[in-house]
């Protein structure tokens, strides 16, 4: 199986020097786009074969690569599994979602080679068995991803994105790189199984939880590791950007889900604490972030960073019941957290893929150059807001399922007998419930000033429907996305051989309840029926518009808009992104963001018009990054003077390190 | 014969709610017209409202999109499904399990998503203004519930609404502190959802501090009458939400023969009657607060629910 899984990444490798061969660039598009769809559904085949236990499992093989006493180990296991299956999933999508909208891109030989590349490295990632083959496969994917996003080097800030995310990627594979090392001690082996017999002392062991939280957490953006997030994901390509945002960021969750469930042994209860915090703060920050954007690509970049803290909650709620003992309620608590990184990249690829549809047939990201687009573009417009339905948890879509699993695991938690997570817990879900109010807020400005209103801009006038292959991928994604909020049964017994694995015990058993409810503890506690839901909305609207249009008026008459009395033609004077964040900024923005806004009105006689400026500061970067920004460029232009020493200074200078070195050397133990 | 016995009490729910709620909407006008020495519309003007809009032909914006049209249904099925899940005269009602209260929450959390969107679609500035400012009052509002559901979930042990009136309508609660802040938080959660004095004003056109009714300027005709069906509805559920939690005595458990639901009837009509009058009672002695003061106000539900929750989280007995 985990053969058969290679030989797929190994195509998807091969594909790559097929781009540059390839002399027709549009045929050389199709040739990539069509082989990595087919290579991303068959390793998404074997990604469910092996889930569903229908094959042998778990798989392992060792190749004779790399280092030669080491070998390249790789591994399907379920956890495996479960991750590659959504990452071809998103991949393959995309891949059909290119197909359409490869051909709007200017050079594509900047984006085909790589393309493939970053495919192959994530799926090599999660198959990896061995401290080596992962790292190296995770170098891969970020250097791969990293050229994706400088495909459009010479446009506007995209040189800076590329350069921050080179920083943060290196930063990240460093603290990982000290992980494997630590968990691997001085003289132990650097295969997983090697790794999972060695006990690593508490001390150890923590640092080697804080390392994975900072390598896979700046990976994944939580905050406050998440600054090269919100650049870096809108500036690739849009394909690229779902997977980026909807799949790599999950790359990251499994590395860290990798190292503190499985490599690391029992973790400690108040670890838990540190994930739980992170994961609360990064919501919220994230979301709070989006709303202040009027970027529509990077909105959902920062909604990524909310979506991974929520993941982070349920993986840190399974942390704390695991260090308990209470496996039962760590499974319900691991299976919501999956769940929520399955259903994020569904409806993250989706609102993705929308964006770049927009981007095509607009050339417009800011929001405030768009609007009235849903006469233009109805189809795009009909799966965007499905996207955003699903994203602000509304029932009976799939991310309301998991959000409602995470908050039944957070009523768990009384239980615990800490006194720590006893406090922060409820604080937690506070913000956990904070940030959800607030993305249906964020989505409702998305939707509402890209696509409703009337268009802003005479590029927003012109806009014409996406072509074909984008809209199937999208339409495929929205139709999942109510399939997973119906059925989520299904989908939670599909993550039982996960938790199984990973804490020891499973969610009951959810396809042979009654009617298709879900029902995680017991049913005099809490269940919930998306099926039901879902057929009684629609029964009753279908009802209500029946004996409407029946039994008292069809009829409709078109008029100008009412507006009070006060209808006004030119589309400015419609509510911008800007606009309708503001209560929202006076509420969070004066403490978070220190917003000011300053109106200057011109004296009475002055024609010119009145404006208003909205200053916004970062905290996390003022705070984290200036001052090592500016400890860096503080100690290069002290270190600069070494440039201009005489030949004796610099002669005198390596003997100085060399005395030193061997100084080092006699006193070393 | 259980079964069918059990639909019909279904089916009479969603009824009931649908019926009753135009009368209460009616009923708090009339005792708030009373209390300011004005004679008032008759109980039943709502109806006569909901047929006449229904009958009248719908005056579309030139620019208005199919979601504009679609919206009204959508937003009158998330509030009726809520609305027919919520017990009234009688727990364990056949569906119940099909939605628990935090599922409750977030079908009215869809029907405020797609309305707040409806109030963006024509692209006016009188639109925007109340989209804007109903998702910055649900921002708070959203996160106040779900903390006082978890409150109310510690003690019960359940998110199921059957359950919980069940266990909060026995002796083994008692009089705890953390009910008392979860209450206090709910009726302010529920002022602030129904768009109610102080937060909005119900009875306002042309002020530029409301919110609801700026969002859904644009309807007209059966669109209308769907919307002020659903905000009926949405006030009715919010009583019967309080009534079933923290009024319970009355309800009437699954099982019960047709005399008992008779006597659950009474008590739950009884019910809306003394909370409608107490709501008008609040309206007409409290001023609207200024728009930005709302924020301080559903923060302080937040606070409550909290700290409710976290002294649960310490003692179970609080």
């Amino acid at each position: 199986m985990v053969l058969l899984a290679l030989a797929c990444a190994a195509v998807l490798l091969s594909t790559t020097a097929l781009a540059v061969v390839v002399p027709d660039e549009a045929r050389a598009g199709l040739i990539v786009y069509g082989v990595c769809l087919i290579a991303s559904l068959a390793l998404f085949s074997i990604a469910l074969l092996a889930l569903l236990g229908i094959s042998d499992r778990p798989s392992a093989v060792t190749l004779p690569l790399g280092i030669p006493w080491l070998g390249a180990h790789f591994r399907l296991d379920a956890l495996s599994a479960f991750f590659l299956a959504v990452v071809n999933l998103g991949a393959a999508a995309a891949s059909l979602f290119a197909l359409g909208y490869g051909r709007h891109e200017d050079a594509p030989r900047r984006v085909l080679p790589f393309y493939p590349a970053f495919l192959a490295g994530m799926s090599i990632v999660v198959l990896a068995d061995d401290a080596f083959t992962f790292l190296v496969s995770w170098e891969f994917m970020s250097l791969s991803s990293w050229a994706l996003v400088m495909a459009h080097h010479r446009v506007g800030d995209n040189v800076r994105a590329g350069y921050v995310y080179l920083i943060m990627a290196s930063f990240g594979t460093l603290a990982l790189l000290l992980t494997f090392g630590l968990l691997a001690g001085a003289d132990g082996g650097y295969a997983f199984a090697d790794i999972r017999g060695a006990h690593p002392s508490t001390a150890v062991a923590t640092s080697i939880l804080i390392l994975a939280l900072i390598g896979a957490g700046s990976k994944a953006g939580l905050v406050p590791l998440h600054v090269w997030l919100p650049l870096a994901h809108p500036a690739a390509p849009s394909h690229v950007s779902a997977l980026m945002s909807g799949v790599m960021t999950k790359v990251a969750v499994y590395g860290f889900v990798r190292i503190a469930f499985d490599l690391i042994g029992t973790p400690a209860w108040w670890w838990s604490m540190v994930v739980l915090a992170l994961g609360g703060i990064t919501a919220v920050m994230g979301v709070l972030y989006a709303l202040m954007q009027h970027d529509l690509k990077r909105l959902l970049a920062y909604h990524t960073v909310e979506n991974i803290g929520i993941i982070f909650i349920g993986l840190g709620l399974a942390l704390a019941f695991k260090a308990h003992g209470m496996a039962w309620a760590a499974a319900l608590a691991l299976t919501a957290g999956l769940l929520h990184v399955f259903n994020h990249s569904i409806f993250k690829s989706l609102l993705f893929f929308g964006a770049g549809a927009v981007l095509t047939s607009t050339g417009e990201r800011d929001m405030e150059h768009l609007g009235g687009l849903i006469h233009r573009m109805p189809q795009t417009a009909f799966v965007f807001l499905v996207g955003c339905a699903a994203i602000s948890a509304l029932p009976p879509l799939n991310g309301f399922v998991s959000e409602w699993l995470t908050f039944q695991a957070i009523l768990l938690s009384p239980q615990l007998p800490s006194w720590g997570l006893k406090l922060l817990v409820p604080a937690v879900g506070a913000l956990l419930a904070l940030s959800a109010a607030l993305a249906a807020a964020c989505f409702v400005k998305a939707f509402g000033v890209t696509f409703l209103g009337r268009a802003r801009t005479p590029a927003a006038e012109r806009a014409r429907e996406t072509d074909r292959f984008s809209l199937a991928a999208m339409f495929f994604f929205a139709a999942l996305c109510l399939v997973a909020g119906i059925l989520p049964g299904f989908f939670i017994d599909a993550l039982a051989p996960v938790t199984e694995g990973l804490v020891g015990d499973r969610m009951p058993v959810q396809g042979s309840v009654d009617w298709l409810s879900i029902v995680p503890i017991a049913e005099s506690r809490s269940s919930y029926n998306g099926l039901l839901v879902f057929t009684f909305m629609v029964l009753s609207g279908a009802l209500a518009a029946w004996a409407i249009h029946r039994l008292a008026s069809d009829k409709l008459r078109r008029a100008p808009p009412w507006d009070c009395g006060y209808p006004d033609a030119n589309p400015a004077t419609q509510y911008t992104a800007s606009s309708f964040a503001q209560p929202i900024r006076r509420v969070f923005g004066t403490v978070v963001f220190h917003a000011r806004e300053h109106v200057e009105i011109p004296p009475p006689g002055d024609g010119r018009p009145a404006r208003l400026t909205v200053e916004l500061r970062d905290p996390v970067w003022d705070a984290l990054y200036a001052p090592i920004a500016g400890g860096i460029a503080f100690a290069a232009d002290r270190l600069n003077h070494l440039q201009f020493l005489t030949i004796r200074q610099f002669l005198s200078l390596v003997f100085a390190a060399l005395v030193l070195l061997l100084l080092v050397l006699a006193i070393w133990p | 014969m259980a079964v069918i016995f059990d639909f019909g009490v279904q089916g009479a729910q969603m009824l009931l709610v649908l019926l009753l709620a135009p009368l209460l909407t009616g009923f708090t006008r009339k005792v708030k017209a009373r209390l300011l020495l004005r004679r008032g519309p008759p109980l039943v003007q709502p109806y006569r409202d909901l047929v006449r809009l229904m009958r009248k032909e719908v005056v579309l914006a030139d620019n208005a999109s199919w979601l504009f049209r679609v919206n009204p249904y959508l937003i009158f099925a998330a509030t009726w499904v809520a609305a027919s899940l919520v017990p009234t005269f009688r727990t364990g009602l056949l569906f119940s399990w099909s939605a628990d209260l935090i599922a409750i929450v977030a079908l009215l959390g869809s029907a405020r998503f797609f309305l707040a969107l409806a109030g963006l679609d024509v692209g006016t500035s009188f639109g925007g203004i109340g989209s804007s400012r109903e998702v910055m009052i649900a921002s708070l509002a959203e996160p106040a519930m779900i903390m006082i559901i978890f409150t109310l979930a510690l003690i019960a042990g359940s998110t199921q609404l059957s359950t919980m009136a069940g266990f909060l309508v026995s002796s083994a609660v008692g009089l705890r502190v953390s009910l008392g802040l979860a209450l206090l938080a709910l009726i302010m959660v529920a002022i602030a959802e129904n768009a109610r004095i102080p937060v909005d004003n119900p009875a306002t056109h042309l002020e530029l501090t409301m919110v609801h009714e700026a969002m859904v300027l644009e309807y007209s005709g059966r669109h209308l009458a769907l919307i002020e069906l659903s905000a009926s509805l949405k006030l009715l559920l919010y009583i019967s939400l309080i009534a079933c939690l923290f009024v319970p005595w009355g309800l009437v458990p699954s099982g019960a023969g047709l005399g008992l639901l008779a006597i659950g009837l009474v008590a739950y009509i009884a019910k809306l009657i003394v909370a409608g009058a107490l709501l008008a009672l609040f309206e007409t002695s409290i001023a609207k607060m200024r728009v930005f003061r709302v924020p301080e106000f559903l923060g302080a539900a937040l606070m409550l629910g909290l700290l409710a929750t976290l002294l649960l989280f310490v003692s179970r007995s609080l």
